[in-house]
């Protein structure tokens, strides 16, 4: 039977509509023209050549390290986030709202930033020692590497638990307690399995993260696949040999994602019973108050204090020589790309989420996992492709402010899936269907039961693409229009001639603007799901 | 808010279409701090707008290959001449008379671009763990166990590149090969480029390292008391490697006039000047008032090897060889 015969036999009403089944084709074919560009590149090899490229032993070392290095991050990230997230919602730990606040504005902290201010916390101009004058080691390799990023990377498994446990019906844990469970049976039997689509998520896009970043990995010295592919274009100008190694990456990046969809199909999440649900009852922390209190402070002491010391304390250095109005105009440009980036991803988001939920099927299946790859291509590559396709059939958009634009789209879609995803599961069809019985067209029943409680993981979702967009370096750095210089450009161009002190307020700057956003993220979060909940108002 | 995004569109839009006749398009691998300044000038004596496009020297290679002939872009600056070469089949020729006014040391045989500065190759050393007695006459030394791990290098760097092309050239395939894996056996420390190798020594991470001869300046001037030094090699050393970056019109510009004054801007007596006092690097040219604190040009003329930068144009063989020696 072939697909779309299997597609009529199910029922006409299962059929996607066009207008869920058109963004998604265009999506499809955007993720694709990067891959397509890297086979193209990566057979352009001599073939006596290609051997030696592709079968070395280095290439295995590179696969290990990178693989040692996703391992460590995902389990610092969700050793951090996963109690955090539970404090911030169940706990009767006070101010919620500003922890869930602090624990996610280090999403706002560039890679880079995050990596230099780990280094310069040790250097000879490092803050321990200019300061207190203490000598301490260095971090540098794995361990290095791996804080770095887990500092910036777990707000965002932080983000996808905390909607987690929000979503969740506690009438079933009560259940369990009032039938006898301990608290600990109630978290694994109960808790968890509930937990997992939003773990899954989170880990497949932060593990995704971590294979293609590769600014904190650069300042660390960490060799990983990223690092060799930057290495192949930067000290060989050989794009063959970073195809090869870009495809590379794509096939870990394959293998996770069959991994991450034969673990979550066959689940269901959104909840079944009759009324509408309450909120949970915040469990006392009793002795455990101090603890939770010192585990939080600690977290963004690290995660945020340190970079906004060690900024601090270079800016001290460089404010005398200060462009503001720069400054500003970068921002502005900033905001300028980024802006619609984030709005536009989230309008391609929610037909493809839509098209995935709601009509699972071999070509639903392909363009979400394509989204994702898109996400995981290199960006230096991916900028590459970019180029190479616009000059080859639409030259009008070479290095236009709206192909910067749709190379965001393109390249951090996949981040704006999670929270609308995580949304439409928890909400499930029912609530739609009773409309649909009394009545209203699909399209009424959609606008009117279940888009008003989209509207906040959407925000989320378009907020998050934002931040992400606002940090990013390659891509811009190479589609921008000519003379389209943004904050990270300009703290980039700073640091890689060693003029650290005039880097640090462009990064600053990154942070803070970045840092508003997240605020607007928390605000939106905060609504969607939970604000048609009725019950007191926490 | 919503009159920001639209100030902000506006901007977009505008750098997008700005694009006309008096304009000249550089991509330039040079970092703004140093090119800002210079470009305003020539905007100022010409009349020609330049728009610049700054990035890395091998990210904006890549960019030209990519784009070809389609590229916007009227000069390609870059910061080392490996690039030069290997963009100079998409390079136009430069004219005799500019070639003619570039020092011999720094001239550039195929004619496909011009030197813009000059620069060596340099030991950089902590002044805190290093006394001068135990400074190593030869590049060739660094293998030698009392500096086991305490040498940073950068395989991944352009002039690092173009100083084993040069070690091919003069001692041979087998040599070259023998001191990287040597080198390597010695537990040498790879860093990202130069400015890193110097705080790793600043840090306490490593003793010595081999840059460029310019960088150590822009920590030094800001800081008298930064604990680095440079020093040369013997006489003739392979270490005391003279360097170039460059700059050519590219083949496909249709707007070869303005690119050509712009590299003739560049070897300007007032753009050299500029160079070697913010730079900290040689003039191509003569008649220029040397940098203070630099060695003399003589100095660097007399101690520097045999090797004419033009011939180091392999770079291909040195990036198969580093492949397997395992550094790239």
């Amino acid at each position: 039977m072939t697909p779309a015969a299997a597609i009529r036999g199910t029922g006409l009403r299962r059929r996607p509509p066009l207008v869920l089944l058109l963004p998604a084709l265009i999506v499809g074919l955007g993720a694709i023209l990067p891959v397509v560009y890297l086979v193209l590149r990566a057979f352009d090899a001599d073939p006596s050549q290609l051997g030696g490229i592709v079968f070395r032993a280095r290439n295995l070392m590179l696969l290990g390290n990178t693989l040692a290095l996703v391992a460590l991050v995902l389990a610092l990230d969700t050793l951090i986030a996963l109690p955090l997230a539970w404090m911030a919602t169940r706990s009767d730990l006070g101010h919620k709202r500003a922890l869930a606040f602090l624990m996610t504005l280090p999403l706002a902290v560039p890679g880079y930033v995050m990596a230099y201010a780990l280094i310069g916390l040790s250097g000879y101009y490092g803050f321990a020692k200019v300061w207190f004058g203490l000598a301490l080691p260095p971090v540098r390799g794995l361990w290095g590497a791996g804080l770095a990023l887990t500092l910036y990377t777990f707000p965002y498994l932080f983000l996808n638990l905390r909607s987690a446990f929000l979503g969740m019906d506690p009438a079933l844990e009560e259940t369990a307690l009032s039938l006898g469970q301990t608290r600990g049976a109630v978290f694994r039997r109960i808790i968890l399995p509930q937990l997992w689509p939003a773990l899954a998520a989170s880990w497949l896009v932060v593990g995704l993260y971590v294979i293609g970043d590769f600014g904190a990995i650069a300042l660390m010295r960490y060799e990983v696949f990223s690092y060799a592919i930057y290495t192949q274009y930067v000290g060989a100008f050989d794009r063959t040999y970073a195809a090869w190694l870009s495809l590379a990456l794509l096939a870990i990046t394959v293998a996770a994602l069959s991994a991450q969809g034969a673990i979550l199909r066959q689940s269901r999440f959104a909840r079944l019973g009759p009324g509408t649900m309450r909120t949970a009852r915040p469990t006392p922390l009793g002795a455990w108050r101090w603890p939770a209190r010192g585990f939080v402070f600690a977290v963004a002491v690290a995660a945020l204090g340190l970079p906004l010391l060690v900024l601090l304390h270079w800016m001290r250095l460089g404010l005398p020589d200060m462009d503001w109005p720069r400054l500003g105009a970068t921002a502005l440009r900033t905001l300028a790309a980024a802006g619609p980036a984030a709005a536009l991803t989230v309008a391609l988001a929610l037909p493809v989420v839509l098209l995935t939920v709601r009509h699972p099927g071999p070509f639903a299946r392909l363009v979400d996992r394509l989204a994702y790859l898109g996400y995981a291509t290199p960006p230096l590559a991916f900028a590459l492709a970019m180029v190479f396709f616009t000059l080859q059939a639409a030259p009008f958009l070479y290095q236009s402010y709206a192909l910067l634009v749709l190379a965001y789209v393109m390249s951090f879609l996949a981040l704006a899936f999670g929270p609308i995803r995580l949304a439409l599961l928890q909400i499930g069809t029912r609530q739609e269907e009773a409309a649909r019985a009394l009545g209203a067209s699909a399209a009424r029943a959609f606008s009117r039961v279940v888009l008003p409680r989209l509207r906040g993981p959407m925000a989320a979702g378009g907020l998050l693409v934002f931040v992400m967009a606002a940090k990013e370096l390659p891509i811009t750095y190479l589609l921008a229009p000519t003379g389209f210089t943004t904050l990270s450009m300009n703290v980039f161009s700073r640091t890689s001639e060693g003029m650290l002190a005039e880097a640090a307020p462009f990064a600053l700057a990154i942070i803070l603007f970045a840092g508003l956003f997240v605020g607007l993220i928390l605000r939106y979060e905060g609504s969607g799901v939970g604000r048609t909940r009725p019950g007191p108002r926490r | 808010m919503n009159k920001i995004i639209l100030t902000g569109f506006g901007l977009a839009f505008g750098l997008a279409s700005a694009a006309t006749a008096q304009t000249v398009t550089v991509y330039s691998g040079r970092g703004e701090a140093l090119v800002g300044p210079l470009v305003a000038q020539f905007e100022a004596e010409t009349g020609i707008d330049a728009e610049v496009r700054y990035g890395g020297t091998a990210e904006l290679a890549a960019l030209l290959q990519e784009e070809g002939a389609g590229t916007p872009a009227d000069v390609f600056w870059a910061q080392d001449a490996g690039a030069l070469g290997a963009l100079s089949p998409q390079f136009t020729e430069q004219p005799a008379a500019t070639g003619e006014a570039v020092l011999d040391v720094f001239r550039s045989a195929n004619g496909k671009w011009s030197p813009t500065s000059g620069r060596t190759r340099v030991l950089v050393y902590s002044t805190e763990r290093v006394q001068e007695a135990d400074l190593p006459q030869s590049v060739a030394d660094l293998t030698d166990p009392k500096y086991k791990g305490r040498v940073a290098w950068a395989p991944t760097n352009g002039s690092f590149q173009a100083f084993v092309t040069a070690f091919r050239l003069t001692e041979g395939d087998e040599a070259a090969r023998a001191w990287l894996e040597a080198m390597k056996a010695n537990e040498a420390k790879v860093y990202g480029n130069n400015g890193t190798q110097i705080e790793g020594i600043a840090n306490g991470e490593v003793d010595f390292g081999l840059v460029n001869n310019y960088y150590l300046g822009r920590y030094t001037a800001k800081d008298p008391e930064f604990p680095v030094d440079m020093a040369n090699f013997a006489k003739g050393d392979i270490g005391n490697l003279v360097l170039v970056a460059g700059a050519g019109v590219v083949e496909a510009s249709d707007n070869k006039e303005s690119a050509q004054a712009f590299i003739d801007y560049l070897l300007s007596p007032a753009a050299q000047q500029f160079i070697t006092l913010q730079g900290n690097e040689y003039p191509v040219i003569s008649g220029v008032i040397p940098h203070a604190t630099l060695e003399s040009l003589e100095t660097v003329r007399s101690i520097s090897p045999a090797v004419d930068v033009n011939q180091i144009g392999d770079l291909e063989g040195t990036l198969t060889m580093l492949r397997d020696v395992g550094l790239l």
